[in-house]
């Protein structure tokens, strides 16, 4: 079969795959959010914690207790890579050093999962087990209650109740990550992905020589990490490490496991509100963005320039050759696309043209379809902005799914459409313009200035995937990259939060003829619309400078 | 038989096209270069800070480019500055007759003192007579007058106002002109109808709406993320060698923000209050005017909006052996003198006035016969009434009443009409001779502008004091949604606020006392002029011409000032595109000769390419200052159609015209020496 040819054979079966499953998945996560009824042993964990699990929170006290979560995560986090060596399971690792503590614990906290370090040669097990992997479930699950609190600030009329936030956490992980992660590391391991807690054997190779084969709890950690849109790899290749993706198969089905939630929750939304055709239309947005995004990826690594890429059918250089451009392209676009970031691309290898699709991808917001949880509230936002100006155009104060849209929504919806622009442009120009930062350029021109930007709009936005060309793993680097991930993950939750409360405490205005249908394909477009030229037009210049000048030269 | 109609519709008013005062609005403009006024406009004013940059940098380092593009950006802010001026010019006209109205009065008090009207408080009573100017607003406590109210509706026609009832409002300023009045003093010192007229169509007392607001605040967040992406732009281009002069990078600004509808909302605002004033409408705050585009249900009283004012005759019915044309001839015998417009629509129905017949005597209506008729010579009597009296009078004169007499006029009642019964007596006995459906008749068209607000998603009910059956029959026949029949002042109350509850907002007229209640709750509560002064302080507008169809109007305005803001801004933002093609490859290109492939308009020299961009960013304003004050063009329709439309032509039409215009502006520019 042609190379082609089996590309096209895996975005069916993904699309088929997404589209059997995220109807079940949607309306169960639905029910997770919405029964009111506690598994036992989830009131062990109210009881371990001292919460009241029967108690609706107000918006304030929801975004406490999902901030407490993380920032007690990033303490814990940090503190355990600070004493790995005091402890079991260490495999004779060294403490990490603190500005990379710092970092990697930010990264794992906000479900970012930037990885500075070389995963083999600095994380114990313990730390990779009870650190990193706890906090790549806890991370999601903070996403999915953020998202659960939005959607029933669309839901509830004349509140100021939220829900609560310790219940929405738990059930996340115990209704739907941890189920889900259990069945996906038996398939990856049934698939030959390593699960043992081995320190790693030294053999002797057929040639004679020697070779160091690591071991590790592999499978487990890589499930969640797909699922949970984390991305943060047990070894520094990530997935293209032969143990963490050993075949196209299992590729395929990571690929498969990071899009699987996020695709599934506009079903929930939908369900939620109570109208799935909503839920439908996000769906067809997130879906029309992630087909452009995958076609041009495609396009721009087949249509390399150059007579050895062209002999090969396309840039081949830092690809999985394993298994072909296809679906290298497949999963850096599926990777970039939900806030996930595990590759098995080297993507500072991808064609200009291509890393810039990569990059593009990210400065959508991470929404199509995003991060769990963060992708749909972060597309439910960008939908607010564009039912404001639509809905003025057909002469009514705007509302979306009833609730108006006045002065205070639209500050919190302004202040986050700011918030990542800000976070990234302020930061990659830091970087640019001090020594520091240049230090940790391996390249020049505008590669070099793209690998910048890439790592700060893969900070900034949540992702954790990076240019390899940029030495990331300095002081400066761990600090601004830390404060990028942080400030990147929680001022939009501060600000999405707020947003519920303020919707909760609305009314809802009925549906009438005048009302602006926000369930029709000319919303759909419409939105896609607004995504694209609000992050076009704010990084454009930027791009410009970046990868449209070296792919256009 | 079709109801002829009697009355006309109130004719629309056509709508003068205003002009637009140029030179005055250009003095006003220059003033407004006041940054201290302009911080109110966010987007402006950054385009102000960046016009004091530039000149700076132009003085520093002369160069044509330099100034060009400082006399340019300066020309922007003078543009939006236009914008709000001719807006708010046109009100000053209006402001200052109403002014001479005002100050010119002098007040003669109950006890013959007098003071100055200015110094008037409520509770005083004055006493006005023909050919003098009330001095105040109040309510007659004495007497009957016919007052001139032109000065502020326009109107010339006087109009009658009485002690007691729900006529006994008076202006201040309007002109009494016959008879004498004492008048009780209502509004404190500097907040009469008119100062609060003056101050609303000048414009001193506007105050940005809720929804103007929330535009402003996502305006001001995208102008911060463009001044963020140019900013930090020049490091970046520093390290790719090609960095970039600040008057570049100022222009660069300028041409991203949403300098367009920055420029031109304030303006947008004052045009929407101003297109009401000029409908004779007045609101009481911008708030009024945006609630009105929400508005979910409409209140409409049947009698004057859905109806014509009075009942009319619609068919003629024989009973027993009588003939139509017996009935007809005979009612219009009996109608003759019959002077109310429901008897002169029955001589109308009955094919018109006959001589009257010599020696008739004509029997005047009254409460207690409740029939009226003509006594005509040689004994003939003709009778037309209620029908219980009607019948008691034949049955008094031992005269039969048919079987079908009691289920005709049950029918009639049924179908919404009133049934008048007619009936002679003579030397051959007295008999019934048939029914005179009198009806309710709808005002033509109004079922298509119920249509019409039903595809706009407008609910409308119908309040009448009628019966629930009388009532069913005039909304089937109109059109309206639904009715709320025998309506007192406490069930329109409860109205509103069910269908508030429910999320709707509400509008309604009104302009009795009985309504104040009402017309406070209501979301859009619009206040007859002729009502009486609680009426008019419950209300949030007040309609000098007191059409209640106006109300469809006021709805209509209220969303066409809303698409335009919307309209304008979607234009404003899709604007940005061509300009990022003119700009970047000409920051650029020299740097990377690759991104000359983005300069698709082939604009002849960087210079050039950024001076068209800024020139059409200016001048893109001043041509849309006539859209913005007309406002876009509105047909009631469902919200996709409005939407693809607008869409369609600011939307689309804002992504292309940019790319026409600055390419036809580089035409130009580029034979400048310096530039090209």
């Amino acid at each position: 079969m042609s190379g082609a040819a089996a590309g096209w054979l895996q975005v069916g079966l993904l699309v088929v795959a997404l589209a059997v499953v995220h109807k079940p998945l949607g309306d169960w996560t639905a029910r997770v959010f919405t029964s009111p009824a506690h598994w036992r042993a989830e009131k062990l964990v109210y009881r371990a914690v001292g919460v009241d699990p029967g108690s609706d929170q107000r918006w304030p006290v929801y975004l406490r207790s999902v901030l407490a979560v993380s920032v007690v995560g990033v303490l814990l986090l940090y503190l355990l890579q600070r004493v790995q060596g005091l402890l079991p399971l260490d495999n004779g690792m060294a403490p990490v050093e603190p500005s990379s503590a710092w970092n990697t614990a930010v990264s794992f906290v906000t479900n970012t999962n930037w990885q500075g370090y070389a995963g083999e040669s600095t994380m114990g097990h313990l730390v990779q087990m009870a650190g990193l992997a706890v906090q790549n479930f806890v991370s999601a699950a903070v996403g999915l209650a953020v998202l659960a609190a939005l959607v029933r600030g669309f839901v509830r009329q004349g509140t100021d109740r939220l829900g609560n936030a310790w219940v929405d956490i738990t059930r996340s992980i115990t209704r739907l990550l941890l189920p889900l992660a259990v069945v996906a590391t038996v398939v990856m391991v049934l698939g030959g992905v390593v699960q043992n807690l081995h320190s790693g054997t030294d053999v002797t190779t057929l040639a004679g020589g020697s070779q160091f084969v690591p071991g590790g709890p592999v499978a487990s950690q890589e499930a969640i990490k797909e699922l949970g849109t984390n991305g943060g790899g047990f070894f520094n290749a990530n997935s293209a490490h032969p143990f963490e993706g050993p075949t196209a198969w299992v590729s395929l089905f990571q690929v498969f496991l990071l899009l699987v939630i996020p695709f599934s929750l506009p079903r929930t939304f939908g369900r939620m509100v109570g109208d799935r055709k909503q839920g439908f239309a996000i769906l067809g947005v997130m879906a029309t963005l992630a087909t452009i995004s995958l076609t041009l990826m495609t396009v721009f690594q087949a249509r390399a320039g150059g007579a050895a890429t062209q002999l090969a059918g396309g840039a081949l250089e830092g690809q999985e050759v394993r298994f072909g451009g296809p679906l290298s392209s497949l999963f850096a676009t599926a990777t970039t696309l939900t806030s996930t970031g595990a590759i098995n691309t080297q993507h500072d290898s991808l064609t200009p043209l291509g890393g810039m699709v990569a990059l593009f991808n990210m400065m959508l917001g991470e929404v199509a379809p995003g991060g769990v949880g963060s992708g749909l509230y972060g597309m439910l936002v960008l939908a607010v902005v564009a039912v404001f100006v639509a809905g003025l155009m057909v002469g009514r104060t705007p509302e979306y799914l009833g609730k108006k849209l006045g002065r205070r929504e639209m500050t919190l919806a302004s202040l986050y459409i700011l918030t990542t622009p800000t976070i990234v442009l302020v930061g990659t120009a830091v970087a640019i313009g001090t020594a520091a930062g240049r230090a940790g350029m391996l390249n020049d021109g505008p590669h070099g200035l793209t690998e910048v930007l890439y790592a700060f709009t893969s900070a900034g936005n949540n992702n954790g995937s990076a240019f390899g060309g940029l030495s990331a793993d300095t002081t400066f680097y761990n600090t601004a990259l830390g404060l990028a991930m942080a400030l990147g993950r929680f001022v939009p939750i501060v600000l999405v939060v707020a947003l519920a409360g303020r919707l909760a405490e609305q009314g809802r205005t009925p549906v009438t003829a005048g009302t602006f249908p926000t369930h029709r394909p000319l919303f759909a477009g419409l939105l896609t619309a607004v995504v694209l030229v609000v992050v076009g037009l704010t990084y454009f210049p930027v791009l410009a400078l970046g990868p449209l000048a070296e792919g256009l030269s | 038989m079709t109801a002829p109609v009697l009355d006309r519709a109130p004719a629309e008013r056509p709508q003068a096209r205003p002009t637009i005062e140029w030179r005055p609005a250009l003095t006003g403009a220059v003033a407004k270069l006041d940054p201290r006024g302009l911080v109110r406009q966010p987007v402006v004013f950054t385009v102000w800070v960046g016009s004091v940059f530039s000149t700076v940098l132009a003085v520093l380092h002369p160069s044509v480019f330099g100034w060009s593009i400082a006399v340019w950006l300066w020309l922007t802010v003078l543009f939006a500055n236009v914008a709000e001026a001719v807006a708010e010019g046109r009100g000053k006209a209006q402001a200052a007759s109403l002014r001479n109205a005002r100050t010119t009065t002098v007040a003669v008090l109950e006890d013959g003192r007098e003071v100055p009207a200015a110094d008037l408080v409520p509770g005083d009573r004055v006493v006005v007579v023909a050919g003098q100017v009330i001095p105040g607003d109040g309510d007659v406590v004495e007497g009957i007058a016919s007052v001139d109210e032109s000065a502020i509706t326009g109107e010339s026609a006087p109009v009658i106002r009485e002690s007691g009832g729900d006529r006994c409002a008076v202006t201040g300023g309007t002109t009494v002109l016959s008879d004498r009045v004492v008048v009780q003093i209502t509004s404190k010192p500097g907040e009469t109808f008119v100062d609060r007229m003056i101050a609303l169509v000048e414009g001193a007392s506007r105050q940005k709406t809720p929804n103007e607001t929330a535009l402003n605040i996502l305006l001001s967040s995208l102008t911060i993320v463009f001044v963020l992406a140019v900013v930090t732009l020049q490091p970046f281009a520093v390290y790719s060698g090609a960095g970039q002069s600040t008057t570049v990078l100022i222009a660069l600004i300028v041409c991203l923000i949403p300098t367009t509808i920055g420029a031109l909302l304030s303006a947008i605002g004052i045009a929407g209050m101003d297109r009401l004033v000029q409908r004779n409408v007045l609101a009481m705050s911008g708030r009024a005017v945006e609630a009105a585009g929400d508005v979910g249900t409409l209140l409409l009283d049947k009698t004057g909006t859905i109806t014509l004012g009075n009942r009319q005759a619609a068919s003629f019915r024989p009973v027993g052996d009588a003939t139509e044309a017996e009935v007809a001839q005979g009612a219009v015998l009996a109608s003759l003198a019959d002077e109310t417009p429901e008897g002169r629509s029955v001589v109308v129905l009955g094919g018109g006035a006959v001589p009257r017949p010599d020696g008739a005597t004509f029997v005047e209506f009254t409460a207690q016969t409740r029939m009226s008729g003509v006594d005509l010579p040689g004994g003939r009597q003709l009778r037309k009434g209620a029908a219980a009296a009607v019948q008691a009078w034949v049955r008094s004169l031992d005269g039969p009443v048919p079987p079908d007499v009691a289920p005709l006029v049950a029918e009639v009642a049924e179908a919404g009409g009133t049934p008048l019964l007619l009936a002679s007596a003579g030397p051959d006995g007295a008999r019934v001779l048939g029914v005179i459906e009198l009806k309710d008749v709808v005002k033509p068209g109004m079922r298509e502008r119920f249509d019409e607000l039903r595809r706009m998603g407008i609910r409308t009910v119908m309040i009448t004091g009628d019966n629930e059956a009388t009532a069913r029959a005039i909304a089937a026949e109109a059109g309206v949604d639904d009715v709320l029949a025998e309506a007192t002042p406490e069930d329109k109350l409860a109205l509103i606020a069910k269908e508030q509850s429910g999320g709707r907002l509400v509008a309604m007229t009104g302009d009795g006392t009985n309504d104040a209640p009402a017309l406070a709750q209501a979301d859009v509560g619009v206040a007859m002029n002729t009502g009486t002064s609680a009426a008019k302080e419950a209300g949030n507008m007040v309609d000098l011409d007191s059409d209640p169809t106006k109300l469809i109007e006021i709805v209509a305005i209220g969303k066409q000032l809303l698409i335009t803001r919307g309209s304008l801004t979607t234009f404003s933002i899709a604007n940005d595109l061509a300009k990022y093609f003119a700009i970047l490859p000409a920051m650029f290109a020299p740097a990377f000769p690759g991104l000359d492939a983005l300069n698709v308009m082939r604009l002849s020299s960087p210079e050039s390419a950024i001076l068209s961009a800024v020139v059409f960013n200016a001048l893109i304003i001043i041509a849309l200052v006539p859209l913005a004050l007309r406002g876009v063009r509105y047909r009631p329709g469902s919200a996709s159609a409005m939407l693809q439309r607008n869409l369609l032509v600011y939307g689309l039409g804002g992504v292309v015209l940019p790319f026409v215009g600055i390419k036809l502006i580089d035409l130009l520019v580029s034979l400048i020496p310096g530039i090209a």
